[in-house]
């Protein structure tokens, strides 16, 4: 029995890697695909932040307060120039490529300030700054001198302070950066490794199984002495393991370019993988039961389906649902705790996956779900067994 | 002779669609495909399976390959029941009709060699028998082209080569030169001469008179899924020409109506 199973195996792999179409589609493109998009966002993101950052701007302020004059020193590419403007040169800031703000304080502005009472009734003293917002390089500079004003405002009229640190290792916030990251992926991915595995299973199984149908070429390996179970398993576990490979690289390429998703800051990523080998192992005993269950329940609907584009119907709104148990984490906080949660084919393997990224992985949920996803998986064994049995399964249309 | 296939009351009905049903203007849904139905086959003979278009020949051919199970009655094969031992039957025949298809991605070479596997043939058998049997039929030139660049006419001579690669004791063939040319046609005709020289049964089914008389040494004619006559070819046509006798035989069943 096993060599039979071996045969259809090797067959399928002989099938998938002897075609280097298939091969590219299925496994090289979805991680290089998602690699690169994923890094030209993060250089996207990254230039659209740094731009204008060493580009030289000119200041023009009337009444310079000498508040002001230290804030502005820090910036190395602002050169100051104390002198008034006219509507003209406010005008000519329409120019975008023109790196200029022009500022203009009240005469006497730190003093005005200081007297200023708002009971008074008064308008306060305003200061005018005019710049261009397209200009990366000018809105730098608006931003440097608004925020310090702000700043010098609040300094002004502080009556209390809110989690001021006396000492330097004084710390409000008690989550560790493990927790706050691990929040963050425990919501985005086990959605994101679910669907790419999903999508992997998607663009093998149906012409694997719907395709042969179709093509009439199982009914030449329905007349052979091999058993439909051994057929059936032979099947699963290799749509299983190629399954498998898509979803690697499609992960492998998430990996990649997360670092250049965030700004290229390296240092970011690797406080935020800080899982332990435990958590790697149980990631992939997850995903590889995860696959196993996907691979025969997509097998199982292929086999009903007529042909190829019959079995993508039918296999879309397993999709939808997927999809769905994918975004229910988003809602939650942390993994569930009721037991019979981690029976539901899918969600248990993404409930799991929360608690796994969330550092809170706890051993009999991830136990109850891999022993679901191998009954689930055997069951599907039997009813594509029964389905290759059934004359009218296989050769009615 | 020996016995190797002995079919008893083999009945089969499938179910209408709605839409064939008003075609064939049928009181029922369901349909008798084949109405217990009964031969033998002996070793080392060609039987014919003679019907006009949905008699019945394909269905009683699938039924004994146990690629659909016979709703009532059985047939053993080599001593294996189709109801009861499907595996260990399939193991000893070679089917082959042109529903079976190879895939357009593998090449002969490939092919011959997963077949051979999932028959559990010996690697040094395979070796052999695929060297002699690619030369036979002229694949050898091809045997590392894949099937989809293929000639429909190598394509069929390759299922042939195929569906032979055990060595089976009985050879199940549904309409052998149905879309060969002629040249393929013979190939095939010829090569089921030597299988019965060899001590092989074949079972085919035809429509085709010439094939019978050139061919058969025994004849089952079905009309309407019913066995109407069967026997040698001289005890069924009783000194006419099969096709005479075929016409008599389909008058007395059809009383002249059609």
């Amino acid at each position: 029995m096993k060599s039979n199973t071996w045969t259809i195996i090797k067959k399928e792999f002989a099938r998938f890697f002897g075609d280097r179409q298939l091969l590219f589609t299925t496994v090289i493109m979805p991680g290089l695909l998602i690699y690169i998009i994923y890094s030209l966002m993060g250089v996207g993101i990254k230039s659209m932040v740094s731009q204008g950052a060493d580009e030289v701007v000119t200041m023009r302020v009337e009444n310079l307060p000498p508040s002001m004059a230290p804030l502005l020193a820090t910036d190395s590419c602002l050169v100051v120039v104390e002198q008034g403007f006219g509507q003209e040169d406010v005008d000519n800031l329409e120019d975008k490529s023109v790196n200029v703000v022009l500022a203009r304080f009240p005469e006497g502005f730190d003093s005005l300030v200081a007297a200023y009472t708002p009971q008074a009734g008064v308008a306060a003293p305003n200061v005018e700054i005019y710049y261009n917002s397209a200009n990366n390089a000018s809105l730098r500079v608006f931003s440097l001198l608004s925020g310090g004003l702000t700043a010098y405002e609040e300094q002004m009229s502080n009556r209390f302070d809110i989690n001021r640190a006396d000492r330097e290792e004084q710390k409000f916030d008690q989550a560790t950066t493990d927790q706050v990251l691990g929040n963050v992926w425990s919501k985005l991915l086990p959605m994101i490794i679910v669907m790419m595995l999903f999508s992997g299973v998607m663009s093998i199984a149906p012409s694997s199984i719907a395709g042969e149908k179709e093509r009439g070429t199982i009914a030449t390996l329905l007349v052979t002495p091999m058993r439909r179970n051994e057929l059936a398993i032979g099947k699963i576990v290799s749509l299983s393991s190629i399954g498998l490979l898509s979803g690697i690289s499609s992960f492998v390429g998430i990996a990649l370019s997360l670092p250049k998703m965030v700004h290229g800051d390296a240092s970011d990523l690797d406080l935020a993988f800080n899982y332990s080998l435990r958590d790697y192992t149980a990631l992939l005993l997850v995903i590889f039961a995860t696959v196993l269950v996907m691979s025969a329940a997509v097998s199982l609907l292929s086999a009903m389906a007529k042909d190829v584009k019959n079995a993508g119907t039918m296999v879309t709104p397993l999709m939808m649902v997927v999809t769905l148990a994918g975004l229910l984490p988003m809602f939650q906080s942390g993994a569930s705790h009721s037991l019979a949660v981690y029976l539901v084919p899918f969600y248990n393997s993404i409930e799991v996956m929360v608690g796994l990224f969330a550092h809170e992985l706890a051993v009999v949920p991830l136990l109850v779900t891999l022993a679901a996803n191998l009954i689930y998986s055997v069951a599907a064994v039997w009813g594509l067994t029964r389905m290759f049995n059934s004359e009218k399964v296989m050769f009615s249309r | 002779m020996e016995e190797i296939l002995q079919a008893n009351g083999l009945c089969k009905t499938f179910t209408l669609s709605r839409k064939q049903q008003r075609i064939e203007r049928a009181q029922t849904r369901r349909k008798v495909a084949v109405d217990n139905l009964s031969f033998s086959a002996y070793k080392g003979e060609i039987f014919g399976l003679l019907g006009p278009n949905g008699a019945g020949k394909t269905t009683t051919l699938r039924m004994l390959s146990t690629l659909i199970k016979p709703d009532s009655g059985d047939a053993t094969l080599c001593g294996y029941s189709v109801v009861g031992q499907p595996a260990e039957v399939r193991g000893q025949i070679g089917f082959l009709t042109s529903e079976l298809k190879l895939e357009d991605f593998f090449t002969p070479n490939y092919l011959f060699d997963f077949f051979s596997r999932l028959h559990r043939v010996d690697p040094d058998v395979t070796a052999r028998r695929k060297e002699q049997m690619f030369a036979r039929f002229g694949i050898d030139r091809f045997a590392e082209v894949k099937v989809a660049n293929l000639s429909t006419g190598m394509k069929q001579k390759l299922s042939l080569v195929i569906s032979l690669v055990h060595d089976p004791e009985v050879v199940i063939f549904d309409e052998p030169t149905n879309g060969l040319d002629v040249l393929t046609a013979r190939t095939v005709t010829d090569y089921l001469q030597e299988l019965r020289s060899a001590g092989k049964t074949v079972i085919l089914s035809t429509h085709i008179f010439s094939l019978v008389e050139r061919l058969c040494d025994r004849v089952g004619v079905i009309i309407d899924g019913r066995m109407t006559a069967c026997g040698t070819l001289d005890e069924v046509c009783g000194g006419l020409s099969i096709e005479d006798r075929f016409f008599e035989i389909y008058k007395e069943q059809k009383g002249g109506a059609e």
